[in-house]
């Protein structure tokens, strides 16, 4: 029996014509901006806003800062990300031993991080980070080991970022390898050790494999999410020092909402999303591969 | 199962690393709370002390009085609550009807919704702040919630859950007569609670902690979101660390309190959500 129009226009309406409003609209309007010269003047009337065809990708192609925060971005990501995997697996692992005490208490306080805001977290991190006051080279200092300007010297900004960043993942991640860990049974194990395999070995041949979905599954989203670095950034260093920390969405939102481009910052945008679609595809066009 | 006898040497490892791990992720909120209740003398003693000797509240009296902190504060719970409300009744809506209903097109609909999940929100910014300015909807309530109400994520998770609800339910109501609003409100509903509970969880956390789009459209200080007035205390109050310290422990305790009465729920949610890719 077939549902009747009436009801499926109440359920599925309003859910549907938001999201055609606020995301399927856009999309197009976002596609269509950054092939023009959009900018202050055309905010209030749309017509003053001109077709220029690519010139917008080609300005970009030669844009140092541009190239600089697609520099950056991917910096955060290669970095990040096998550091965010090496951490969340490992305390997975050390979260699944039977004979680990507090585990609940371990779990939540890995946990709390990601769930805290990053923009007041932010703050706090620069306190933590600052070369004079700061804990982190107090710390250092208790060790002889001299600190750095951290924020504010190019060399560190990112790593800083970074240390951000990763702290925040470990988190979820865990949980969701922790949630995978479980499921593999018992008998695997055993399996593996009669065979004579060492525990470095049963971590290769039996929890790796078995883990596919979760590292699938995890490094997507954490490649869709390190591309969109915006936050940490924005309050620790606002993309400085020379725009050693500009990232992808902060050259967006400083040349959409501080310069007024919109036309050029949609290209930001455009190219961002084509550089999502690449890497995701690719990742699951890897996963196929290896099955 | 067999019990093997594990060296102490390990156990001693693992629980160091663990309790490693723990202090890396606990002390910058110690230090937030501890430097949010210091005096300024006491901030910048060298080695750092950990707890202040003379606790005051004269930073969070300051932030409410001088930077009114008050007016953030109400904004962000009448956006985090309404949002929330709105989007998990929207998500599960739809997600009745993409799980139940039938009709042609369905799939191909659904796949749709499901394709926007694809597209950072980042690419819909300038156009959706160009569409709000044109419906005169920069610096409201509504500029600020809308946008963010219909959810992929949303409508797939409830969907998901509620195509685990039996048919026959749905069948025998209908026998009887009942309408779909009626099963919806009667049974889906009902039935849906722990789905609906971590959908609530997880739109609030998102709502409360959202930054990149109030900061857009909230260029009003009346309208200005929690986390948009702690990145103005950060660039007007640079000086000011107590203050902008006691100005996160605010943001981030409501978030706290919410997280341990419902980590059940968020953990639950995780695993799930996480495991039907």
């Amino acid at each position: 029996m077939k549902t009747r129009l009436s009801a499926i226009l109440i359920f599925l309406g309003p859910a549907l014509f938001i999201m055609t409003v606020f995301i399927i609209i856009p999309i197009v309007l976002s596609l269509l901006i950054s092939v023009t010269d959009f900018n202050v003047y055309a905010i209030f009337d749309w017509k003053n806003a001109e077709f220029v065809g690519f010139k917008n990708f080609i300005d970009l192609f030669s844009d140092v800062i541009f190239w600089k925060a697609l520099f950056n971005t991917f910096y955060a990501l290669v970095v990040a990300l096998p550091l965010t995997i090496i951490f969340s697996l490992l305390f997975a692992l050390l979260l699944n031993r039977s004979a680990t005490h507090f585990k609940s208490f371990f779990r939540l306080s890995l946990y709390l991080p990601s769930i805290t805001n990053t923009v007041a977290i932010a703050v706090v991190w620069a306190w933590l980070l600052n070369p004079r006051y700061g804990l982190l080279n107090w710390f250092l200092g208790l060790f002889g080991i001299a600190g750095q300007n951290w924020l504010s010297d190019p060399k560190w900004a990112m790593p800083s970022i970074i240390a951000l960043v990763v702290w925040k993942a470990i988190g979820p991640n865990m949980l969701l390898f922790l949630a995978g860990l479980q499921n593999i049974p018992d008998f695997l194990y055993e399996a593996a050790e009669l065979d004579g395999a060492n525990r470095w070995k049963q971590f290769l041949h039996v929890t790796v494999p078995s883990l596919r979905p979760q590292l699938l599954f995890v490094s997507v989203m954490l490649v869709i999410g390190y591309l969109q670095l915006f936050e940490e950034p924005y309050m620790l260093t606002k993309g400085g020092p020379l725009n050693s920390t500009i990232s992808i969405v902060l050259y967006l939102y400083r040349q959409g909402f501080y310069q007024f481009n919109f036309g050029y910052a949609s290209a930001v945008a455009v190219v961002l999303f084509g550089i999502i679609l690449t890497l995701t595809a690719i990742q699951m066009r890897l996963r196929k591969y290896q099955e | 199962m067999r019990k093997k006898k594990i060296p102490f040497i390990e156990q001693l490892g693992v629980h160091t690393i663990l309790l490693a791990a723990f202090l890396i992720m606990a002390i910058p909120f110690f230090w937030m709370v501890s430097t949010s209740f210091k005096n300024p003398d006491e901030i910048y003693i060298f080695p750092p002390r950990w707890v202040p000797h003379r606790p005051t509240f004269d930073n969070y009296v300051e932030l409410f009085k001088t930077v009114d902190f008050g007016r953030p504060l109400i904004n962000t719970v009448i956006v985090a609550v309404t949002s929330t409300f709105l989007s998990v009744m929207l998500s599960a809506m739809a997600g009745y009807g993409f799980a139940k209903f039938r009709f042609r097109g369905k799939e191909k609909l659904f796949l749709l919704v499901l394709a926007t999940l694809m597209v950072p929100g980042q690419m819909t910014l300038i156009p959706v702040y160009l569409i709000l300015n044109s419906l005169n909807l920069l610096n409201t309530y509504a500029g600020l919630i809308l946008p963010g109400v219909a959810s992929a994520f949303g409508i797939f998770f409830m969907r998901q859950f509620i195509m685990s609800i039996p048919d026959e339910l749905i069948d025998a109501a209908k026998m009887d007569g009942a309408k779909e609003f009626f099963i919806f409100l009667k049974i889906i509903l009902p039935l849906s609670k722990p789905a609906l509970a971590t959908l609530t969880i997880f739109n609030f956390v998102g709502a409360w902690n959202s930054f990149l789009w109030p900061l857009i459209v909230a260029t009003d200080e009346k309208m200005y979101t929690l986390p948009v007035a702690i990145s103005v205390v950060q660039g007007q109050y640079g000086e000011k660390i107590a203050l902008q310290m006691s100005g996160s422990f605010i943001v981030i305790i409501p978030i706290i309190i919410v997280f341990f009465f419902a980590q059940k729920y968020i953990i639950k949610g995780l695993s799930m959500s996480g495991m039907k890719f």
